[in-house]
């Protein structure tokens, strides 16, 4: 019996003028932001995390300056890491052995069109093979570089696809691409990462590197690899200690910085964190904001329909009946404003993903989650409800003579 | 519908469906108080075809507000089918209120954004009835009030005697036993009036009990058999006709 009331109501919110639809858009801009947000933030924390590129958990990384991350930035400042440090690391018991490598800008030159590209050095000999796996590539066409390549060169993936690599015409395994002036061989494609860097990567051997870049002892990053996982957290002290002593810097006075993939990834996500619950207390505050535009409104309703309350007590309305009406109403009222920012909020989700993969080069995956879409409608049916007590039972109770006069 | 009988009486107490017994109604105006209705006293039998008549002020029309159970007296008792309605809870008084009277307005008082049918449809729906037997009903008394191609129409679509018809098919949906009509011709002119008079006339002689509420001495003494005149919120005359 209850749901002819939802089939009153629908005919209700139907004469309703844009004056109430207005009251709703706190409601709606509240929802846009929490489905846009939740859809949103999960796609950009994939999409960072696998920007970093490292797989092994046993990892540490060495870095001058305060950046962190693994860009070619940090060749500049002011004091940075070397060989030397690599090698002095790797005399400490809990490290199984270090690798220095450099991430260097390289001018590319293909078909006579020039662009500026990275490219990282791949060490000689067990570290090579360790490299591969820490930071998880594998070939898709060609094969990876190996021990003795000369005048050879792997790239990423977006380096040899034409609508990307800004050559305008595709490279393949056994194309010539000129690297800073040098012919190299092209002996692999690399599979596509998801990473803006890892995408567009030459992969060099370090010999060669040095030798084409004339490069001294400085390099961008020291890779350590730790003997077992449980020792991670000593064996970072063990080097923060070992280079502050070689750096001669006091403790909270560090010119570099030794952090773990773990560790990193918890600083990005708690940044992304902050910004979820700073959104969602704006969306908090809006979807108060639209309910209290649903009181208004209803309140306005109330007042506007009370002949037609006394007509239903006449024929027979209860109070409770009368009561019953404007509840559901009102929530009605709220779930167009869930339907209306459910939607939209999707759209900006799957916009936005689509944007961040298109910009950074991941490929994180646009889900809609229906067990979160239900709850929002749930929820938002649910709080047009709650708002609509008050008014309802202002109606509720109104007496039916007085009712009838207006 | 009358499937409840109450206990045995005498037969001519039986046949009483309203009772007002010496009914005071005053309305406390802050400074003043307005005596409305003073010790008014009123028996209205089954099957009747009653007027209330008076002067506006006389009391004419808070006498029908508590005939139709939508008040309270401030002193004495009304009883409706025997119920002292001021005993009864206020859901208890709204369902009898939607089974025994079917009220009509002078306004038409139509909800506006509902169909002639799903108005009539309404009372019902207060009642607990059923969906499809809501529907049948409302489209039976459609047709009795010769309305079935209005049926879809909304209030606003419809002349001012088909809304009044609309409302009287309303009054009637969940059969009650007392019509009761508040100037139901004051907003029509006197063609379309007289058509709503004989549906009255027509719905009393199959049984109803009409209770009709007005200032034209004309319309009650031609309709109504018995004629209550009030006059400064007291009984001033009761005229019958023979």
């Amino acid at each position: 019996m209850k749901i002819d009331y939802f089939f009153i109501a629908l005919k209700n919110l139907r004469r309703r003028g844009l004056r109430s639809w207005l009251t709703l858009l706190g409601v709606v801009i509240g929802i846009i932001a929490v489905v846009s947000l939740i859809s949103l933030g999960d796609g950009l924390k994939m999409a960072v995390n696998s920007q970093f590129g490292i797989s092994t958990t046993e990892v540490i990384t060495v870095q001058a300056g305060g950046i962190s991350g693994y860009g070619p930035p940090g060749s500049g400042a002011v004091n940075p890491v070397t060989i030397k440090d690599a090698e002095a690391i790797e005399k400490l018991d809990k490290v199984q052995y270090t690798i220095p490598r450099r991430v260097k800008s390289l001018e590319l030159e293909y078909n006579n069109k020039l662009v500026i590209g990275f490219g990282t050095d791949v060490p000689e000999g067990e570290k090579e093979k360790f490299m591969y796996s820490t930071v998880d590539i594998t070939a898709k066409s060609g094969r990876l570089l190996q021990d003795g390549d000369t005048n050879k060169i792997v790239i990423g993936h977006d380096l040899a696809d034409t609508t990307k690599n800004g050559f305008d015409k595709p490279l393949s395994v056994g194309d010539n691409l000129k690297v800073n002036g040098k012919d190299y061989r092209i002996v692999g494609i690399l599979e596509k990462k998801g990473s803006f860097i890892w995408d567009k990567i030459v992969l060099i051997k370090s010999p060669e590197m040095k030798s084409l870049l004339n490069l001294n002892d400085d390099v961008n990053i020291i890779a350590v690899k730790v003997i077992s996982k449980d020792l991670m957290a000593q064996a970072k002290l063990d080097i923060e200690n070992l280079m502050r002593k070689r750096r001669n810097v006091k403790i909270g006075h560090e010119d570099f910085q030794v952090s773990t993939p773990e560790a990193e990834l918890a600083t990005v996500n708690s940044i992304l964190t902050g910004i979820q619950i700073f959104i969602a207390l704006i969306a908090g505050i809006s979807i108060f904001v639209g309910a209290v535009g649903i009181v208004n409104t209803m309140t306005t309703s109330v007042l506007e329909r009370t002949k037609e309350i006394g007509i239903m007590k006449a024929i027979g309305a209860k109070n409770s009946d009368v009561f019953f009406q404007f509840f559901i109403e009102a929530g009605m009222l709220g779930l167009v404003g869930g339907i209306i920012g459910v939607s939209i909020g999707a759209l900006i989700g799957f916009a936005g993903t689509q944007g961040i993969n298109s910009f950074i080069g991941s490929q994180s995956p646009f889900n809609i989650n229906w067990i979160l879409i239900l709850a929002t409608l749930v929820g938002s049916f649910v709080i047009g409800s709650i708002s609509g007590i008050a008014p309802a039972m202002k109606a509720a109770n109104m007496n039916p003579v007085e009712a009838l006069r207006k | 519908m009358q499937t409840k009988k109450s206990a045995p009486k005498s037969k001519k107490e039986e046949e009483i469906i309203i009772q007002l017994k010496e009914v005071h109604k005053i309305y406390d105006m802050g400074e003043s108080k307005v005596h409305a209705l003073d010790s008014l006293d009123l028996k209205i039998h089954k099957g009747e075809f009653v007027a209330i008549m008076g002067p506006s002020g006389s009391g004419k029309s808070t006498a029908m507000n508590l005939v139709g159970s939508l008040d309270i007296p401030t002193k004495g008792a009304i009883y409706l089918d025997h119920h002292n309605i001021a005993d009864l809870h206020e859901s208890d008084l709204a369902q009898i209120r939607g089974k025994k009277i079917g009220f009509i307005f002078q306004q038409f008082n139509l909800i506006p954004n509902l169909t002639a049918k799903e108005n009539v449809m309404l009372p019902m729906l207060f009642q607990g009835i059923s969906r499809e037997e809501r529907e049948d009903k409302a489209e039976e008394l459609l047709k009795l009030v010769e309305l079935e191609d209005r049926m879809d129409h909304y209030p606003k679509q419809l002349s001012g005697g088909q809304q009044q018809r609309v409302a009287i098919a309303r009054a009637l949906s969940n059969d009650p036993e007392v019509i009761l009509a508040d100037e139901p011709t004051g907003n029509l002119d006197t063609h379309t009036g007289e058509i709503v008079m004989e549906f009255l006339s027509k719905l009393n002689k199959q049984g109803k009990t009409i209770i009709m509420v007005t200032h034209s001495p004309e319309l009650a003494q031609k309709h109504a058999r018995i004629v209550y005149w009030l006059k400064d919120g007291k009984l001033e005359k009761i005229t019958r006709k023979k």
